[in-house]
């Protein structure tokens, strides 16, 4: 049987994943939901036709999105994942003791409710009793918040569909708010290789860059996304990704990881000289 | 007169286009573009489809100036859609509706009494029909700095000083969605012998929900301009003209065929035809959908602080005698920013385009087409302005209503010999030109209009205040038009 998952990364260019079958298929109020099982890549959840994890190299996304800045900022007690309904990321912020409360706002609760069925090494954790969800838009969740949380991850999908909001200026400039002084705010910031990707990536940039004095980007390789090379937002008043970084103390704790090093850590900020360019075109307007 | 086979479900005009395609026919007749092949640029812009059916008047598609079959059955089901006597597509724009019912309604050296804040189109036909202008002071309100609707107390002093009026115009609602009461205008008007003309370029959708203000065909107003490209969907420049029992539908389609094309947009009138039929079909639920995301946006901007989303509660049954929930009209001065300031930044910092903004409010227009998260994002953007902004409370705009003096008809004025003469040296001249003041957007001089002290007094005021003025030859206004020798 020749039964392919196919997304275009480009007009002309595409992704195809063999299927060995389909697990579900949701029409949720907001988006479709699907997930598969394939050989290369076992299970993996697409919205709408695009993807958005798989079992087998979900683990880099969810590593980095996270370890960075809990391996920069030395108290992280209370922490926002807007979006993030696979629950990845709460897997592993609930690796560490020191946070107390993690509060996950998806728009979806459907994603939710699919990937706590089939999607347990994602959704695994998201019953512990440190996590609050809320089913909500993240830009109304975040519109009225002041000086609460010490880390807000913005684990967003796509600059189209129901994700759009969370790639707006009104967005940044209300996250920033709800950040302690001393807060950081990470961010999913898009590749910035194909020209549609790229034109969300800067736009991101020039949002963010607005609101924080500190706002850097890193990278990760994430075989299943466009292009493979995928960045990340950074951005702080206070606190530097590599001058504040606390490297004992972070490899003190024992963190069972299989992507992310601090040594990876401090190299993931050492971008290519076209995205250094492109970031800086930016911070020039 | 009504064809059994005639139900809302249908879209005449619509299907026309449907069999005509499938026709096949061979275009020996305009447009040149010969369904797009002749123009390959156009047809890339617009698509395929939208250009085949940019097609010209012929007996299956019938004529706009004198229908008699897939037109006129769409007006008669636009008609019965809108509870009118007669419907008429317009092509022209809401400008054309209000300009056809002012000159049914109208000959040379007749009365109208109309609100000070009607829409310029009202005053550009008085231009063109030489009949004559009676004001009505909308009254202010204090706080908000807009125009509010007609008093029925001064209408009928109006009346009374005015008998020999022709007609009463009433806007239904303003921009703003402020309502008259425009069942006891019709009354009165009809009582003393005149026509009652609504303009409705804002107020579609009130004939779709009960819950809404009453429409002016329900009050019993013998004619309405609806802008169905406003509220009701269809294409922009397309137009509706409603006619009840007191006019004579084929005097109107004269005058209408006096100025309207005789090549009207195909493109245009179907959207009319489909609009009609899906308002017909799902208006009701529609709306209700757009007052409640009305009314949540509301409440989620009034909890920001600063801003003032007003409702229902400014109701005071006489010069805001209701209220059109469907609008999100939004008081700005208390968050340090004026209404035309947050409309910049909404455009410029945050790529959210709003319908307008004034000294002290502006207004997002909501419609059929809006999501739940596009309201989100402008709820955002202006709580993100307003912690940013961070000001002192502005001080409002506000001027006594200077009533106006008509010394001769907007028309003589407009066509008379004209010198231009120092702005100080205008007083006691007759103004042969339009001022605007934006806002609050009503007339302080139009054609024919007597210039005072306290006129001029009023646009040092008000240009000192920031509004901005539009409408004469110098756009400084260092010198006015004013007729010649008089």
């Amino acid at each position: 049987m020749e039964l392919w998952f196919s997304e275009l990364h480009a007009d002309s260019v595409k992704l195809s994943i063999r299927v060995d079958r389909q697990v579900a298929s949701i029409n949720s109020d907001y988006q479709r939901i699907d997930i598969f099982d394939s050989e290369q890549f076992g299970r993996f959840l697409t919205l709408d036709g695009y993807m958005m994890l798989t079992e087998k190299d979900e683990f880099i996304y969810h590593e980095m999105i996270t370890h960075v800045p809990m391996a920069v900022h030395p108290s992280i007690k209370n922490v926002l994942v807007i979006g993030g309904g696979d629950g990845g990321a709460v897997r592993e912020l609930l690796k560490y003791d020191s946070v107390e409360n993690v509060d996950l706002v998806e728009i979806d609760g459907e994603v939710i409710d699919a990937c706590k069925k089939y999607m347990p090494f994602t959704a695994g954790r998201l019953d512990d009793e440190r996590v609050n969800i809320y089913v909500e838009d993240g830009i109304r969740y975040i519109r009225n918040k002041r000086d609460t949380y010490d880390l807000i991850i913005v684990d967003s999908t796509d600059p189209f569909g129901p994700g759009e909001g969370l790639f707006t200026r009104e967005f940044y400039g209300n996250c920033q708010r709800a950040l302690k002084e001393d807060g950081i705010l990470v961010n999913q910031h898009e590749s910035p290789f194909y020209d549609n990707d790229r034109e969300a990536c800067k736009r991101m940039h020039r949002h963010i860059s607005e609101g924080f004095r500190i706002s850097k980007v890193f990278q990760a390789h994430i075989p299943t996304y466009p292009s493979g090379h995928w960045l990340f937002g950074f951005a702080s008043k206070k606190y530097h990704p590599i001058k504040d970084i606390r490297e004992d103390e972070w490899n003190k704790l024992g963190i069972k990881t299989k992507y992310y090093t601090t040594k990876l850590h401090k190299g993931a900020f050492y971008l290519p000289k076209y995205v250094e360019e492109l970031l800086k075109d930016v911070e020039k307007e | 007169m009504y064809d059994e086979r005639l139900s809302q479900q249908r879209a005449p005009i619509y299907e026309a286009l449907q069999r005509l395609k499938r026709q096949r026919i061979v275009p020996f007749d305009v447009p040149g573009h010969k369904r797009g092949r002749g123009n390959p640029e156009l047809t890339e812009l617009f698509g395929e489809k939208c250009v085949t059916m940019d097609v010209n008047s012929m007996k299956p598609l019938d004529f706009l100036c004198q229908p008699v079959s897939v037109i006129r059955d769409a007006e008669i089901l636009a008609a019965e859609a809108f509870g009118a006597k007669h419907a008429f597509l317009m092509v022209g724009g809401t400008t054309s509706s209000v300009q056809s019912m002012v000159l049914s309604a109208l000959k040379r050296g007749d009365k109208i009494i109309l609100p000070r804040n009607v829409h310029r189109s009202v005053i550009c036909a008085l231009v063109v029909c030489g009949a004559i202008p009676v004001y009505v002071d909308p009254d202010t309100d204090p706080r908000l700095g807009i125009p509010l609707g007609m008093s029925v107390e001064v209408l009928e002093k109006t009346i009374k000083e005015n008998p020999d009026a022709k007609a009463v115009l009433v806007n239904n609602p303003t921009y703003y969605g402020i309502c008259s009461d425009i069942k006891s205008i019709v009354e009165l008007a009809h009582e003393n012998g005149m026509l009652c003309l609504a303009d409705e370029a804002h107020g579609t959708h009130f004939y779709f929900d009960d819950e809404l203000p009453i429409a002016a065909m329900h009050a019993g107003a013998d004619m309405a301009a609806v802008s169905m490209h406003k509220s009701g969907g269809s294409l922009t420049q397309s137009s509706i003209l409603l006619v009840g029992e007191g006019v004579s539908p084929g005097y109107v389609r004269q005058i209408i065929n006096l100025t309207q094309t005789t090549s009207g947009s195909y493109l245009l009138l179907a959207s009319l035809d489909i609009a009609r039929r899906n308002l017909a079909l799902r208006g009701k639920d529609i709306f209700r959908r757009v007052h409640k995301m009305a009314e949540y946006a509301r409440s989620e901007i009034n909890a920001i602080g600063g801003y003032y989303a007003y409702g229902r509660e400014i109701i005071n049954k006489d010069s805001v005698y209701d209220f059109d929930t469907t609008k999100l009209s939004v008081f700005t001065l208390d968050t340090g920013l004026a209404g035309i300031e947050v409309y910049d930044i909404l455009r410029d910092e945050y790529d959210i385009q709003i319908e307008f903004g004034d000294l002290g409010n502006i207004l997002a227009y909501l419609s059929i087409g809006d999501r739940y998260q596009e309201l989100e994002r402008l709820v955002s953007a202006l709580a993100d302005i307003y912690h940013n902004a961070g000001g002192n409370k502005k001080g409002v705009f506000f001027h006594e209503y200077i009533p106006p003096i008509v010394a001769v008809s907007p028309q003589e004025a407009f066509y008379a010999e004209k010198e231009a003469v120092e702005l100080d040296k205008s007083v006691g001249r007759i103004c042969s030109e339009f001022v605007m003041c934006y806002p609050p957007g009503i007339p302080i001089l139009a054609p024919g209009e007597m210039i005072t002290d306290s006129v001029l007094e009023y646009i040092r005021y008000a240009k000192e205040k920031g509004c901005s003025m539009s409408g004469p030859e110098d756009a400084d206004l260092a010198t006015l038009n004013v007729m010649k020798g008089v």
